[in-house]
């Protein structure tokens, strides 16, 4: 009897030894890809001539070597998260939406109209909050009835959408919510609406903590509801869950509006937080590339809401350390940052980042194969 | 003013047929490459340098080059490596919007590199405008390869690579191999457009030079139905519509704006891609990394 339930507490302890290092499998993708990334990162730098570990120094030591530096990593992650989630809820629905970009500037666009009112800040925020969401969610609707009822490919109405996002926010800027004092930018938001400063001194307010809320509401709704589940169904494997009752309809257009919620927060993130002039500019300033950066967080967080937290504070990272990257003796611009974001999407869409390195797909094998025999021995003494 | 409408829209014409042509053989095979946008940008930077380096023929060639040579690495994640096509696609863009943006930085002014004059491709003067002979290959190449794909041997491996992997490797035939090739081609056909818009075009480049052609040239794709004549008619009707925006946007007293003018070729794609989807059949295993069993 003692000897039986040891026998299964063993076991137990292998499967769990077992499942945390298959389940490292994953966390270890993202890392090579992110070591890949920097590397050839690095290489382009030496190409052109820069000092790659100097500018690395420098990036690390800005992004993460002090409080100052950690809030403002935090700081650019907090949108970051908000459009990794959109493609995210997407993927996880099977569709590749790349809309995230125009969803971003329409929901800015809704942030500057809530600028016209005059109410107190707690209401005010609210309004520009539900404003972004519900802007968000309707650009979202195009490309998602587009495919619901012709069959677009998401891909490309998505592209094009955010293109006449851009057109539209130009001609917006340029005619409804004109700024008298600069052409180059929208009407300011009153204060009532600003987030107020988490760290004084720095870009992070507590919009950070609207971001890790949603993370969490996405996480909740994907993994513990039975929409949550539909949606994932869908997405692995569509006839089966047809077969199984799950709308498919409903779920794609469903993962596409709470993608556009998002996208549409991530624009109340920047505009009414980190941006210094709490407005939207002609070149779509701080608003630029969000939606595409958001992609690469997603890929390396696993398109999971809680990875998405992580990778975006990585990322959040090389951009703050980048911006001082480019400020130190290096003077490596930032805009490398994007070029190893590129490569590190490019290495993870390799299936099994690790079989490509041998040696390191030997270990890791033999390991779980060792593991699940002894797990498998534990289970058949156990049972007899 | 016909005429002149006739010339703009040939010389926007030439990126979008191109870069739908190469995707055409590089899709025929069973690849799909989303990553086109970022290919057109980086080649149109490449073939900017190379220009500079060593004369516009050499732009061109270079642009093409770099082209294949992003390709081909998309090519070795997808086939050999068994790679998620669209992941790949977006790493590209990605990289390619880095890679420009980093680029123009070293050159001088941010964002922006103007190719000085003597470095620009030699013009051809016709009744429609001064022209590139760049578009006479854009106009010609769509029939070579419809010719390619229908007639030759070639063509059909291609095809049974796209169509059915299984049967094509019991033939005989090296899948991996052929999709590589291919998506290189491919790449190197979208790499001449995008040298094209840098060297032979505008004869500057800017980060956002691109502008969505990639993607409105896969959008020809799907329109064409992986039929190349089709994607030159496609690329015409882009070319005319992005033209006809900016004609209308000279005339005198016409009261909209330039914004909404602008956003006349998106619209436009959107159209034709909803209006023909349904009647299109694509390969059965595009997108989809062969396995050997």
């Amino acid at each position: 009897m003692s000897e039986r339930t040891q026998g299964t507490f063993q076991s137990r302890l292998l499967r769990g030894a077992h499942r945390t290092l298959t389940g490292l499998h994953p966390a270890l993708e993202s890392v090579l890809a992110a070591v890949v990334g920097l590397l050839i990162g690095a290489l382009a730098m030496w190409l052109w001539g820069y000092d790659p570990w100097g500018a690395y120094a420098t990036m690390l030591k800005g992004a993460f070597g002090n409080g100052w530096g950690l809030s403002d990593s935090a700081a650019l992650a907090t949108p970051l998260i908000l459009t990794a989630l959109t493609f995210s809820i997407c993927l996880r629905a099977g569709m590749f939406n790349i809309g995230a970009e125009g969803q971003v500037l329409i929901g800015g666009l809704a942030v500057i109209t809530a600028g016209y009112f005059s109410l107190p800040p707690g209401l005010h925020h609210i309004v520009a909050l539900v404003f972004a969401m519900i802007a968000g969610a309707i650009w979202s609707i195009g490309p998602a009835l587009l495919k619901l009822t012709r069959g677009v490919h998401e891909v490309i109405s998505t592209i094009m959408f955010n293109w006449l996002a851009h057109f539209l926010v130009l001609f917006m800027i340029g005619n409804v919510v004109v700024n008298p004092q600069s052409a180059d930018q929208s009407i300011q938001i009153p204060s009532t609406a600003w987030f107020p400063k988490l760290v004084r001194g720095t870009d992070l307010t507590y919009a950070l903590f609207v971001s890790i809320a949603f993370a969490l509401i996405i996480y909740f709704i994907l993994w513990h509801t039975a929409v949550g589940y539909e949606v994932r169904a869908a997405g692995l494997n569509p006839t089966a869950a047809r077969y199984g009752g799950i709308k498919n309809k409903r779920t794609m257009l469903l993962s596409f509006l709470l993608g556009g919620i998002s996208a549409g927060l991530a624009a109340t993130m920047i505009i009414l937080g980190s941006s210094p002039n709490h407005a939207m500019f002609r070149g779509h300033g701080q608003l630029t590339n969000v939606g595409f950066d958001g992609m690469a967080v997603a890929m390396v967080g696993r398109n999971h809401p809680i990875g998405i937290l992580i990778s975006a504070m990585f990322f959040g990272g090389l951009t703050a350390g980048g911006r001082l990257m480019q400020l130190g003796t290096s003077r490596v611009p930032v805009e490398m940052v994007r070029l190893v974001m590129g490569v590190i999407v490019l290495t993870m869409s390799i299936p099994e980042l690790v079989r490509v390195f041998p040696s390191i797909k030997k270990q890791t094998t033999e390991l779980v194969k060792s593991l699940k025999k002894l797990v498998g021995s534990e289970r058949r003494r156990g049972s007899a | 003013m016909i005429l002149q409408l006739i010339g703009f829209t040939l010389r926007a014409m030439v990126p979008i047929t191109l870069t739908a042509t190469g995707e055409i053989i590089g899709e025929t095979a069973g690849l799909f490459n989303i990553g086109l946008e970022g290919i057109l940008l980086i080649s149109a930077f490449a073939g900017a340098l190379g220009a500079k380096a060593g004369g516009p023929i050499v732009g061109l060639l270079v642009g093409m080059g770099v082209g294949a040579m992003v390709s081909l690495v998309f090519a070795v994640i997808n086939t050999y490596w068994k790679g998620t096509q669209m992941v790949t696609g977006i790493g590209i863009n990605l990289f390619a919007i880095g890679f420009v943006e980093f680029g123009l930085i070293r050159l001088g002014i941010p964002g922006y590199y103007a190719i000085p004059d003597r470095f620009h491709l030699a013009k051809l003067n016709t009744p429609f405008g001064l022209l590139s002979p760049v578009i006479f290959i854009a106009l010609a190449l769509p029939f070579i390869v419809y010719w390619l794909l229908k007639w030759t041997r070639a063509g059909l491996m291609l095809k049974a690579t796209g169509q059915a992997p299984e049967a094509a490797d019991v033939a005989g035939i090296n899948v991996n191999r052929i999709r590589l090739l291919a998506s290189v081609l491919g790449g190197a056909l979208a790499g001449l457009g995008g040298a094209y818009m840098s060297v032979a075009w505008f004869g500057f480049m800017t980060k956002g030079m691109s502008a969505g052609r990639g993607f409105i040239a896969l959008a020809t794709v799907v329109f064409s139905g992986l039929n190349p004549l089709l994607a030159l008619v496609g690329g015409l009707l882009f070319g005319f519509f992005r033209s006809l925006a900016s004609w209308v946007g000279t005339m005198p007293g016409i009261p909209i704006p330039g914004e909404f003018l602008d956003m006349i070729p998106y619209v436009v794609t959107l159209l034709v891609v909803s209006g023909v989807i349904g009647r299109v059949r694509f390969p059965k295993s595009l997108g989809k990394p062969y396995i050997r069993e």
